[in-house]
């Protein structure tokens, strides 16, 4: 992991806020701090402002308010052409007029390169991507994939520092995708860009980052590791976005240190891990990981809850048994299983009870 | 020759007899104030005598000749009786697109008598024309840009002297009347015009004179043309039809002075097309017999200073229908008026025209 | 299901061979699909192949003079044109037949007309000569009527010229009066000519079948009641000049025998049979070799003749020559209006680019106004829309008015912006905006604002991002819009007409002049021709340089 608290941060947000019209905040007090070599993902939900967030990087928005510095120079004031940044577009917006050679030669005829040094770099950059023999190609001549490794070349000829990518892999169907996640990712880091990807899509950036932030209403709601942000989601925004997750809602009882009681809305009180609660009598969203649900009696470990539950579905899928129960006035809430030889297969009616760690149960807010 | 007169008698029986006669009628005029004057004096009178009838105008006339052959190639007339000046008529005569008639059998004598051609005269210049208006082509100056120290231009080789009247002229954008004029005032004496401008070196001289004021001219082509120019200040000095120029100058109240000199007579009238059903060759002609009788044409004068073709419509010219004023003296043939004057020469005009207006459009583009 | 049988063929399920069986599914798809175009194929057949046919035929064709003067056309090819003299009698005597039916048809001023516009003068001579047919054959006429008084009478000449016989001689002359005036001649004419007449006296025979069928089917009279017409009399009196008819008469004892002796007993209260003279006595005209030179030149029914004169020229008997330099019009017009739409074209790409840039890149609401503004040109008639330009350009005009009132130019040396070149260019790019804005419009839209973006972040300029990446991607616009306004431009006259006085006008007003008022639409359809092969050959060129994969109207 790249990511080290000693680094100096290479592009940095301070109290970044964008408007458009005036009157609405796009990008509402953004504060960011990424440090070199670091693979950043800003996920969210469309309108979330990371778009916007990306482009102001670029170059092609102004910030309304604040202070964007890239290796600690501000750039509020320098133009898109000046901030050497690569970028690849969600459709990549390779030149149609252009063979793949005269695209890749564009950024370095732009930068006065001579001819023999385009060559070796064009060369080498279409190496880089498996696409060496395609230099005289039509962009429309090519392949979805084949598009996008060329579009990733022409970002990375230039040899920029940091890269950007504005969910590059959205037009490619799943298998190409992951593929081209993981080469992505091994460029990234074997040549040691800064990359910030925008994606809307949790499972590329679980996978790929470094770092996720995960956008919501012109704010960044979490930034973390993947794993972190899964199994740790600060506010139940996150929680939601990140994974399955199924919520009970209820009230704060009582509350010390790590524990509190809640009060789910069926009676029920169930113990939980307070993350986001302030005060008794808060309302609040209990977020359990449907995996952390045992429904098996005998396996609960001790000091597990337990709570009635009635089986409405079983769905068989493979790997995994997923099956949706009525818990305590919640007809979505779904559990996940391994299929295993001694896994039971429910069928939907039997009354059963279920239990979970309260360690597991993360009190957040409502 | 002799099938020609049997043909009419039959057809004047028809009428006499209140056969099968046509309700609808298409007139073909110039619009305008010609038009209009044509409706108050023949149309609205005509209707009001015959209940039933309508008549539809098509203002067409300057495109009277070429339409008329492209209707009878497509072997399908809609007109009725065509408006149209005397050189056209002769073209559609010998081209047997319009109908010979025998003035004496089917044209209103005079009240006193005297048969249609003895009243008509000279002006019957073609079998199948019936003449409405004499009319001329003459000049209309601006009187307030009339130079200090000279005189009002009344003659027509001031249209040439630069020296003494200087600034724009409009001639309209054809041989025919200019070249004549140039001539004229070349020194050519006026009964030998023709005879030059038959001649090759003839046409030169002629041109040669137009040299001369070439670069004061501006061109025109719609008898608007003209009074608009003068209206405006574009020109000093301008040939086009006297009506117009009299609307100018006592309908527009313009700065605008007449200048007589050489004016050239034509002649405007009816033609009724060749190859009419019976029925609608019967309306036509009766039309026709009702619209150029003596008192008819007198009328028309009442609306547009255009000299009715009877010499027995003449002394009933009265005063005009809005104005109130005396409309002879506005008349090109008044004597005053009248006192050195052309007639079109439409033989010389039939044979010439082609030749001679190659001529003129090759010295317009040099 | 599909069988095979023993030679290999497949075979559909009742049998047929499967190829059999496709090709009718799929003729019956064709006919469907057929029947769906037809219409539009019949409009297009309708509205645009058939006319500009029909100007390609009509700038070329020319049977006017063999149909309107056939025995003419025949004698005079044995004419020695260049001897410099007028023909000899024959033809002389040819024409006054061939004239002579043409003036009953009243053809005969429209092939002067035609004729007029290769030699000056012509018109009035055959319109006159028409008139003055009639005198020549009452100088025959009146002499054989005293000579034989019943000979005044319709009813002998039927009698005398009716018999047993093929009638061969009135079929063939029924296909002349067909192609002389294009009308059927259908029908019965009612007679029977009797072949011994016709070996008799062959003229006569000919010119009465004449009168007859035109008396008969046009006139719809009985002709065995009418009296022939004139030239039937000097057709008689010319076959009984001839000795070898006076011998044959002198052995004829059929109907009319009497009168026919009694002709040739008074043969010299004929006149001499001088058509020359007459028709030279008639009018100076006919003695002129040039007139007959030029019916010579144009008696074919096809001639280069009207090509020819578009591009200044002139046909002659030795093939052809220049027009005398006072008479060249039509190359200097065709070089302008090329060159002229040219500068159109520019100055609508210059002026239109931006424009079409801005709609295409403005926020909608903003763009439809601008697009409003760009249309509402259509919404005005031509017309006024010129006539517009006239106020603004004029000497007093508008633009001249402001200009001397800022002290930029003297009153006295006010800007000739119209009546010429210029007036013309300002008013058709005016008019012709719209046709380059659309297309690259619609061009535009469809180029992606990321283009510029990704430009920009791979490290261009504004300029190097749109000169390298913006603009050739909006070339197939440029290369739609500049095809319609320079077709639309090469075409206008309206404008030139009004605005551009002497040296702004257009080959078309030419052609508007000759279609509608010289009447000349052989001339007009070959300079039509012309401009549409021009355009052809720049297309063409087009397709050459740029590639006409290259032009695209919209998205």
């Amino acid at each position: 992991m790249a990511n080290t608290a000693s680094q100096k941060a290479f592009v940095e947000f301070e109290r970044v806020q964008k408007s458009y019209d005036g009157e609405n905040l796009v990008v509402k007090d953004l504060n960011l701090s990424m440090p070199k070599g670091e693979f950043l993902t800003m996920l969210g939900p469309s309108g979330s402002g990371k778009t916007t967030c990306l482009m102001m990087l670029a170059g092609f928005e102004t910030a309304t308010h604040g202070e964007i510095l890239l290796d600690g120079q501000p750039i509020n004031n320098i133009p898109p052409h000046k901030r050497g940044i690569g970028m690849v577009f969600q459709n990549y917006a390779l030149f149609p007029h252009m063979t793949v050679a005269e695209n890749l030669s564009f950024p370095l005829e732009v930068r006065k390169f001579g001819k023999s040094e385009r060559e070796a770099k064009i060369k080498r950059a279409l190496d880089m991507v498996q696409m060496g023999a395609f230099g005289g190609r039509r962009p429309a001549q090519l392949s979805g994939g084949q598009q996008q490794r060329i579009a990733l070349a022409r970002a990375l000829v230039f040899e920029p520092e940091l890269v950007l990518m504005d969910e590059p892999l959205g037009a490619l169907d799943k298998q190409l995708r992951e593929h081209m996640q993981f080469e992505i990712t091994r460029l990234a880091h074997d040549l040691g860009i800064t990359t910030v990807y925008v994606t809307h899509d949790q499972t590329e950036a679980l996978t790929m980052s470094d770092r996720v932030a995960v956008f919501d209403d012109g704010r960044i709601q979490q930034l973390a590791p993947p794993d972190q942000l899964y199994e740790e989601p600060e506010n139940s925004f996150v929680a939601q976005f990140i994974g399955e997750n199924n919520t009970l809602e209820g009230v704060v009882k009582s509350l010390s240190g790590d524990k509190c009681e809640v009060q789910l809305d069926g009676g029920e009180v169930i113990d939980a891990k307070p993350v986001n609660v302030k005060a008794v009598g808060d309302r609040t969203r209990v977020s359990i990981r449907p995996e952390r649900v045992e429904i098996n009696k005998d396996r609960l470990q001790p000091g597990a809850h337990t709570l009635k539950a009635e089986v409405l579905e079983f769905i068989y899928m493979g790997d995994i048994f997923r099956t949706r129960l009525r818990v305590a006035g919640n007809d979505e809430f779904v559990v996940k299983t391994r299929n295993a030889p001694d896994q039971v297969r429910l069928t939907p009616g039997t009354q059963i009870e279920i239990g979970w760690l309260p360690s597991d149960c993360r009190a957040l807010d409502a | 020759m002799k099938t020609k007169s049997l043909l009419m008698t039959a057809t004047a029986l028809t009428v006499a007899a209140g056969a099968a006669v046509a309700d609808d009628m298409t007139l073909v005029s110039w619009g305008g104030a010609y038009q209009a004057s044509q409706t108050k004096a023949y149309a609205e009178p005509y209707i009001a005598n015959n209940e039933g009838v309508t008549i539809t105008w098509d203002e067409s006339s300057a495109e009277a000749v070429a339409k008329l052959r492209a209707m009878n190639e497509a072997g399908n007339i809609t007109w009725d009786v065509v408006d149209v000046v005397a050189a056209d008529a002769l073209r559609l005569c010998d081209e047997g697109l319009a109908l010979e008639l025998d003035a004496d059998e089917q044209l209103a004598p005079a009240p006193d008598g005297t048969s249609a051609s003895d009243d008509f005269g000279d002006l019957l210049v073609s079998d199948c024309f019936i003449p409405q208006i004499v009319y001329s082509t003459t000049f209309g100056y601006r009187t307030d840009m009339v130079p200090e120290g000279a005189g009002a231009p009344d003659d027509i080789c001031d249209v040439f002297d630069l020296e003494t009247y200087p600034g724009k002229r409009s001639l309209e954008k054809r041989p025919i009347n200019n070249v004549e004029w140039a001539l004229l005032c070349d020194g050519v004496a006026k009964d030998d015009v023709y005879d030059v401008l038959a001649t090759e070196e003839g046409q030169e001289r002629a041109l040669a004179k137009l040299d001369t004021i070439k670069d004061s001219v501006i061109w025109w082509s719609a008898g608007a043309d003209t009074p608009q120019l003068l209206a405006d200040g574009e020109v000093f000095i301008g040939s086009t039809y006297n009506g117009r120029l009299f609307s100018a100058i006592e309908e527009q109240k313009q700065p605008i002075g007449m200048m007589w000199d050489a004016q050239v007579f034509d002649l405007d009238g009816w033609i009724i097309p060749a190859g009419l059903s019976a029925e609608r060759e019967a309306r036509a002609l009766d039309f026709v017999y009702f619209a150029t009788d003596t008192q008819r044409l007198a009328d028309q004068a009442k609306y547009i200073s255009y000299g009715p073709a009877r010499a027995s419509s003449a002394p009933l010219v009265g005063k005009h229908a809005d104005l109130g004023i005396d409309m002879a003296p506005h008349m090109p043939t008044d004597p005053n008026n009248a006192k050195n004057t052309f007639l079109y020469n439409y033989e010389f005009w039939a044979d010439y025209r082609d030749d001679i207006d190659a001529k003129f459009q090759a010295w317009l583009a040099q | 299901m599909t069988d095979t049988t023993s030679n290999g063929t497949m075979l559909s399920a009742d049998g047929t061979p499967l190829k059999v069986s496709l090709a009718r599914a799929l003729r019956r798809q064709k006919i469907r699909a057929l029947m769906l175009i037809a219409p539009l194929l019949i409009f297009v057949l309708v509205t645009f192949i058939v006319p500009i046919a029909s100007m390609l035929f009509r700038s070329v064709e020319n049977d006017i003079v063999s149909n309107t003067l056939p025995e003419t056309v025949q004698t005079l090819a044995g004419w020695d044109h260049a001897s410099g003299e007028a023909p000899d009698e024959a033809v002389y005597e040819a024409m006054y037949f061939d004239m002579f039916k043409a003036a009953e048809a009243k053809e005969h001023t429209k092939l002067g007309t035609r004729l007029n516009y290769e030699n000056t003068g012509t018109s009035s001579l055959f319109r006159k000569s028409g008139r003055g047919l009639s005198k020549i054959g009452k100088t025959w006429q009146k002499p054989i009527e005293s000579a034989a008084k019943p000979l005044k009478d319709g009813e002998t000449w039927f009698a005398m010229m009716s018999g047993s016989g093929s009638n061969a001689v009135l079929e063939e002359r029924r296909v002349l009066w067909q192609n002389l005036t294009g009308d059927p001649f259908k029908g019965e004419v009612g007679i029977t000519l009797s072949d011994d007449m016709v070996a008799m006296l062959p003229k006569t025979a000919a010119a009465y079948a004449d009168w007859a069928i035109f008396e008969a089917l046009e006139e719809e009279k009985d002709i065995s009641k009418r009296d022939p017409w004139e030239a039937v009399y000097t057709a008689l009196g010319l076959d009984l000049m001839s000795q070898e008819t006076q011998a044959a008469v002198a052995s004829y004892s059929g109907t009319g025998a009497e009168e026919l002796r009694a002709v040739i007993a008074a043969l010299d209260t004929l006149p001499e049979a001088d058509f020359k003279g007459a028709f030279i006595d008639m009018e100076d005209g006919w003695a002129d070799p040039d007139v007959w030179r030029t019916i010579l030149t144009y008696s074919p029914a096809y001639t280069s003749g009207y090509f020819l004169n578009a591009v200044d020229m002139k046909k002659s008997l030795d093939g052809f020559e220049a027009r005398p330099e006072n008479q060249q019009i039509y190359m200097t017009l065709f070089k302008r209006t090329i060159w002229m739409s040219i500068i159109i074209t520019t100055s609508c790409i210059l002026l239109g680019y931006p424009v079409a840039w801005l709609l295409a890149n403005l926020p909608l609401r903003s763009a439809n106004v601008l697009m409003i503004l760009v249309l509402l040109p259509f919404w005005t008639s031509l017309l006024v829309r010129t006539s517009a330009w006239k106020v603004l350009l004029q000497d007093q005009g508008v633009i001249n008015e402001l200009l001397v009132w800022l002290g930029f130019v003297a009153d006295a040396n006010r800007l000739a912006l119209m009546h010429n070149q210029t007036g013309t260019i300002i008013a058709m790019t005016h008019i012709l905006l719209p046709f380059m804005i659309l297309p690259l419009y619609s061009v535009m839209k469809t180029i992606p604002p990321t283009y510029l973006r990704a430009a920009k972040s791979l490290g261009a300029t504004n300029w190097t991002a749109f000169w390298r990446v913006y603009f050739p991607q909006s070339v197939p616009g440029i290369g739609a819009g500049s095809i319609l306004v320079f077709i639309l431009a090469i075409g206008y006259y309206i404008t030139p007409e009004i605005v551009g006085g002497t040296e702004g006008i257009f080959i078309s007003n030419r052609i508007a002049y000759h279609i509608s008022s010289s009447l000349n639409w052989g001339l007009a359809a070959a300079l039509g021709s012309i401009l549409l092969a021009v355009v052809l050959v720049l297309y063409w060129l087009y397709d050459r340089i740029v590639g006409i994969d290259n032009v695209k109207l919209g998205g």
